[in-house]
């Protein structure tokens, strides 16, 4: 096996894509020709298509970055010893998690203004659902994930005299995260997959400019064709990468 | 860095002749659950002292080094380390772990940091040491531990014995006055405990004050000034070398020295 293991999930892609377009393109009711790069319309509706890429990719990540960094903050109490603390965590997790990501989208972009006169543009509507809803998830990943550090780390980090962000921040934070790191790339791919649903409130994403192409152009089963491709695409990418940094850093603690 | 270590031997010496404790416990109790762990402990260690502590296991003697850096609180007694009285107030327990070292049975050495770094974590953050300067003072005690050339590896790539010394010399970079050893060698494979017993045994002749909890009894015989003995949380007995291994008085330590040195 000579192939790097991103260049072989881009292969198994690729026959993915050549077998589902073989397969479809043999019986009679296709017509390819909507998003065909060899007429002009054909080329702009793929351009159109593709271009959605931008938006679910800056949505996710700027989403999945700001869960992570919500779902530490409320992680940490959930280690504390004291009790309000935890019950702080412990009403967050249970609240968030019970709130469909859908719901939780029509409420932050059509409910959250009318509390008070705040605007809020598409996107950063959709950050917010996004992000809020994987808050959740993240934390119960953190705090297992914390909890699964041996306590004699918190000892010796104490014996030499760190304080709790030190300990935490040097010690036992890139420990946890290495382990935790399958997980987080699982909570990245569902991420991605969520991302869809901001279509509903009218973001340019993948899904939506889908949606849009469809209803002007009646041809749905080949323009969901090309949207399920996209996101096998992205995801396997994604995927790749991963597994990419998880072997890295195992390397790393061999040194 | 020599000077500092020769410094240290020196007062050692003359302090301990005043003989002004530089550990005090008095009364100290303590409880898991409903379990008395410690029963009403005291106990007086003379700067440059030298104490191992033996006893039979879950007698205690591991929870009372945890409570003198208070790694475990205790609920009852006084516990005053070179002069601080430690109480929950977490300023107190700074700057009482700044003066204790801490040496664990199963190293607890950070698996994802290089064994350089392992030594540079702790005076780098907590003793605001500049990195340049906590390097230095790393590759100082490595060497005092015979292991220089192991820096770049990590914990992973050490044998057990190796990875004990560079745990003690994680303890000694921050520089401290106490060192306490919980069972240091108990995890070790036989051929590994003298290297680490040597190590401590160098230490102990340059004047730091030692606590150690083990079985090593030669080691005992040969470094101690003050033996205790712990059954059931409670000191049994104490007394210098000579007198604990020659006529221990209680039935529990004869007992106990039997089964230990029998073998």
């Amino acid at each position: 096996m000579s192939l790097a293991p991103s260049n072989r999930v881009i292969g198994k892609a690729a026959i993915l894509c050549v077998l589902a377009i073989a397969l479809t393109g043999c019986s009679a009711n296709w017509g390819w020709y909507v998003v065909s790069p060899t007429t002009t319309s054909g080329m702009n509706n793929l351009l159109f298509l593709l271009g959605g890429l931008r938006y679910t990719l800056l949505l996710s990540i700027t989403a999945i970055l700001i869960s992570i960094a919500l779902g530490l903050l409320v992680a940490l109490p959930g280690l504390s010893q004291n009790r309000y603390l935890k019950l702080f965590n412990r009403t967050y997790v249970e609240f968030i998690r019970a709130i469909p990501i859908l719901v939780m989208i029509l409420w932050v972009y059509y409910g959250l203004p009318q509390l008070g006169n705040i605007q809020i543009g598409v996107f950063w509507a959709g950050v917010i659902a996004l992000a809020l809803s994987d808050s959740a998830f993240q934390a119960e990943i953190f705090r297992a994930g914390i909890q699964s550090i041996h306590r004699g780390q918190y000892e010796a980090a104490q014996s030499v005299s760190l304080n709790y962000v030190d300990t935490m921040r040097f010690v036992i934070l890139p420990q946890a995260i290495k382990r935790i790191l399958p997980a987080l790339g699982n909570q990245l791919v569902y991420m991605l997959k969520m991302s869809s649903l901001v279509s509903v409130i009218g973001m340019q994403e993948l899904t939506r400019r889908a949606n849009e192409l469809v209803v002007t152009e009646y041809r749905s089963l080949e323009i969901y064709t090309i949207l399920v491709l996209e996101y096998l695409v992205l995801i396997l990418i994604v995927s790749a990468g991963v597994r990419w940094l998880e072997r890295r850093m195992r390397a790393d603690e061999r040194g | 860095m020599e000077k500092a270590i020769v410094t240290q031997g020196n007062d050692a010496l003359a302090s301990a002749n005043d003989a002004k404790p530089i550990i005090t416990m008095e009364g100290v109790s303590k409880w898991f659950g409903e379990f008395q762990v410690l029963k009403n402990i005291n106990l007086e260690v003379a700067t440059g002292e030298k104490l191992v502590v033996c006893g039979p296991s879950g007698s205690g003697k591991s929870t009372v080094i945890r409570c003198i850096n208070h790694l475990e609180s205790h609920q009852q007694g006084r516990i005053v380390v070179d002069g601080t009285e430690l109480t929950d107030d977490a300023r107190n327990i700074q700057t009482v772990r700044q003066e204790v070292g801490m040496v664990f049975q199963q190293f607890n050495l950070f698996p994802h940091l290089s064994v350089i770094e392992n030594l540079m974590l702790g005076p780098v953050r907590a003793r605001k040491l500049s990195r340049s300067e906590a390097r230095q003072r790393a590759e100082f005690y490595l060497e005092r531990v015979h292991i220089p050339e192991q820096a770049d590896k990590y914990p992973g790539q050490l044998s057990g014995g190796q990875q004990q010394r560079v745990a003690i010399a994680r303890s000694l970079c921050m520089e401290p006055r106490i060192m306490l050893f919980d069972e240091p060698t108990s995890a070790l494979d036989p051929e590994m405990i003298s290297e680490v017993l040597d190590v401590m045994t160098e230490l102990a002749q340059s004047g730091m004050t030692m606590i150690c909890v083990t079985h090593e009894m030669g080691f005992a015989r040969r470094v101690a000034d003050t033996m205790v003995f712990m059954d059931a949380g409670e000191i049994v007995e104490k007394a210098e070398p000579e007198t604990f291994f020659g006529s221990p008085r209680s039935e529990r330590c004869q007992k106990f020295l039997q089964q230990i040195l029998g073998h």
